[in-house]
């Protein structure tokens, strides 16, 4: 992409000898808000410090607005990021952790105190200004934070784990301010996050992780319906997943046919993923013995154990209700699978 | 009651009073009226409190005593902070080794201390008696201003210095904006509790004091071989009063027991 604003190229990053990120190529158009996302220990912490600086780079390059930063010490890239802990200063009032890194720039006096009461304001903290960090809840210690990075002007923003601290309402809450906030501005985020449904309603674009390596970059939609890799199947929730083998589903047990034609663009795949709420029960060539049920208000979840291997399957709770231990037909339509394009 | 709920008050009183005894002997003896140094007292007058204040030598020991107090904690501090931040925040090569160093002259009795600043640094390089207390005392109260400062460190998150950098403040910016304003109640804390170290330390002022040079320890032990009044007890007591209100108010002001 030629019109990147922040492009990482082959990006290595290590701690001493060892290797967190290998070769990264990434880039990021002005105004995304992209999502990092992937399991912990693989490297998407480790990518959003080097490009906040706080992490040397190795090797490769971060180009940030046509200049080359990879050398660029962190307090003088314009890149903005929010603590998953949310590191203010404890010492100092909520206005004054606002105004710190202003004054640092030279901002005095009314200019200074319109743009605290501004940043206050649109977090919706301005009667708070007083209070020292300790006296607010975590979600609005993390809009102080938010404020205190957003009154910089950062060309990027950087966050770890926005949500991940927040009971659901309140994660709603940010959800909806951050991109709020990412629309008024027109900032560049980049969020890192371990949690599929954080970054699926959160993300323009969202970048899988695995082992210091992109798996998979795509829009939510992308991701969730199409993943390319066995990985991000699992990641996202696909609990059912076959190597395919001459267009066999590979199993614990030798080869089986799957059931009806491959559709067309599963016949070159590695692989097939079924979510369990694709599993259909009562009929189809499969056979299995249920091992475990759960009720999960308007749907039920089932465990079998089969000659596939263990398959989850999820149905209307409208469904028949099928005992513990009972044998029951089961299908998976390979006409809804989703072909994986890699299975490592 | 029976002989076994008894124990355990009984226990109390006796550490309490075994701690606490003494103390209340010497005040008491030091409101004595009469001329020697007696307990129980004989009489009550404030004549040996007033006394402690006319003698030239406690004056010239209490200056000495303040001065390397006041001096070697400041100087400890300029030293401990530094390698109390090095040690809390790096993971360097040796790190162990050099914390085991710093505490050392917490476990080391006092003599060998004395003795060994004396044998081997003192008299070989010529250092004054005055310089000499002084290195002694700063090196006393170091592993006290490490060992606070450090504690109140490790309670703060060190990614609000990574913060303050990423909104535009140097590293070294950083920690006086934002380390030190957070670890001053330690740095007070430490700053007491050496001071307190320093003022009470005989046996290395024993041994590198010299003449005219003297601690008011030392001084004092020096008068009651020549005088037995109770002004030395006067003085104790004092003194005792003097620490126990910079310990009070340090907790009062500071929570001074959540660093030490």
């Amino acid at each position: 992409m030629s019109d990147a604003y922040l492009s990482l190229e082959k990006l290595t990053l290590a701690y001493g000898d060892t290797v967190a990120v290998g070769n990264l190529d990434l880039d990021i158009g002005k105004g995304e808000l992209i999502a990092l996302l992937g399991p912990s220990g693989c490297g998407k912490t480790t990518t959003m410090r080097a490009i906040a600086g706080l992490l040397p780079v190795k090797s490769g390059h971060i180009r940030l607005d046509g200049t080359d930063m990879t050398r660029t010490p962190p307090n003088k890239r314009a890149v903005g990021l929010v603590f998953q802990s949310y590191a203010l200063f404890p010492h100092l009032s909520v206005y004054e952790n606002v105004a710190f890194g202003l004054k640092l720039k030279g901002m005095r006096g009314s200019e200074l105190d319109q743009k605290v009461r501004g940043g206050l304001t649109s977090v919706g903290l301005s009667s708070f200004a007083d209070r020292k960090p300790a006296e607010l809840s975590g979600g609005q210690q993390q809009r102080v934070a938010l404020a205190r990075s957003m009154v910089m002007e950062p060309k990027v923003l950087l966050l770890d784990e926005p949500l991940s601290n927040l009971d659901a309402r309140l994660r709603l809450e940010m959800r909806t301010e951050l991109q709020r906030v990412q629309k008024e501005t027109g900032v560049t985020m980049i969020f890192v996050t371990h949690d599929q449904t954080e970054a699926l309603s959160l993300a323009d674009r969202i970048v899988v992780m695995k082992n210091g390596a992109i798996e998979q970059i795509g829009t939510p939609e992308d991701i969730y319906n199409r993943p390319a890799s066995a990985f991000v199947a699992d990641f996202v929730g696909f609990e059912n997943i076959f190597a395919l083998d001459q267009g066999k589903l590979k199993t614990e047990h030798g080869l089986a046919d799957p059931s009806g034609a491959l559709p067309g663009e599963a016949l070159s795949a590695a692989g097939l993923a079924w979510r369990p709420r694709m599993v259909t029960l009562g009929s189809g060539p499969f056979r299995g013995t249920v091992r475990g049920t759960s009720f999960a208000g308007d749907r039920r979840e089932y465990l079998l154990a089969s000659d596939l291997g263990p398959i989850k399957a999820e149905v209307d709770a409208s469904e028949p209700v099928h005992a513990p231990d009972a044998e029951i037909a089961f299908d998976l339509p390979a006409a809804k699978a989703a072909p994986l394009k890699r299975f490592a | 009651m029976n002989a076994r709920s008894l124990f355990i008050p009984a226990t109390l009183f006796l550490v309490l009073a075994f701690l606490i005894g003494p103390f209340l002997i010497i005040v008491a003896a030091s409101f004595s009226a009469g001329e020697t140094l007696a307990f129980p007292p004989q009489g009550f007058s404030l004549r040996w409190i007033a006394k402690v204040f006319t003698v030239d030598s406690f004056r010239a020991s209490f200056a000495m005593s303040m001065f390397l107090a006041v001096g070697g904690t400041a100087a400890a501090l300029v030293l401990g902070i530094p390698a109390s931040y090095a040690l809390s925040r790096y993971r360097l090569p040796g790190a162990e080794i050099v914390r085991t160093i710093v505490s050392l002259p917490i476990i080391v009795p006092g003599i060998i201390v004395g003795l060994a600043l004396l044998r081997y640094v003192v008299v070989p390089f010529g250092v004054g008696i005055t310089p000499a207390l002084f290195l002694a005392h700063t090196a006393l109260i170091l592993p006290y201003a490490v060992r606070v400062v450090s504690a109140s460190l490790d309670n703060l998150r060190s990614d609000i210095e990574e913060a303050a950098v990423l909104l535009g403040s140097s590293r070294m910016g950083a920690f006086f904006r934002v380390v030190m304003p957070n670890i001053k109640g330690g740095i007070l804390s430490a700053f007491i509790l050496g001071f307190v170290t320093s003022f009470n330390q005989v046996p290395v002022s024993l041994f590198l004091s010299g003449p005219g040079v003297r601690t008011l320890p030392v001084d004092m032990i020096a008068y009651m071989e020549i005088v037995f009044d109770p002004s030395v007890a006067a003085l104790s007591s004092l003194l005792a009063f003097l620490s126990i209100g910079i310990v009070f108010a340090a907790e009062r002001f500071l929570g001074f027991s959540r660093y030490v």
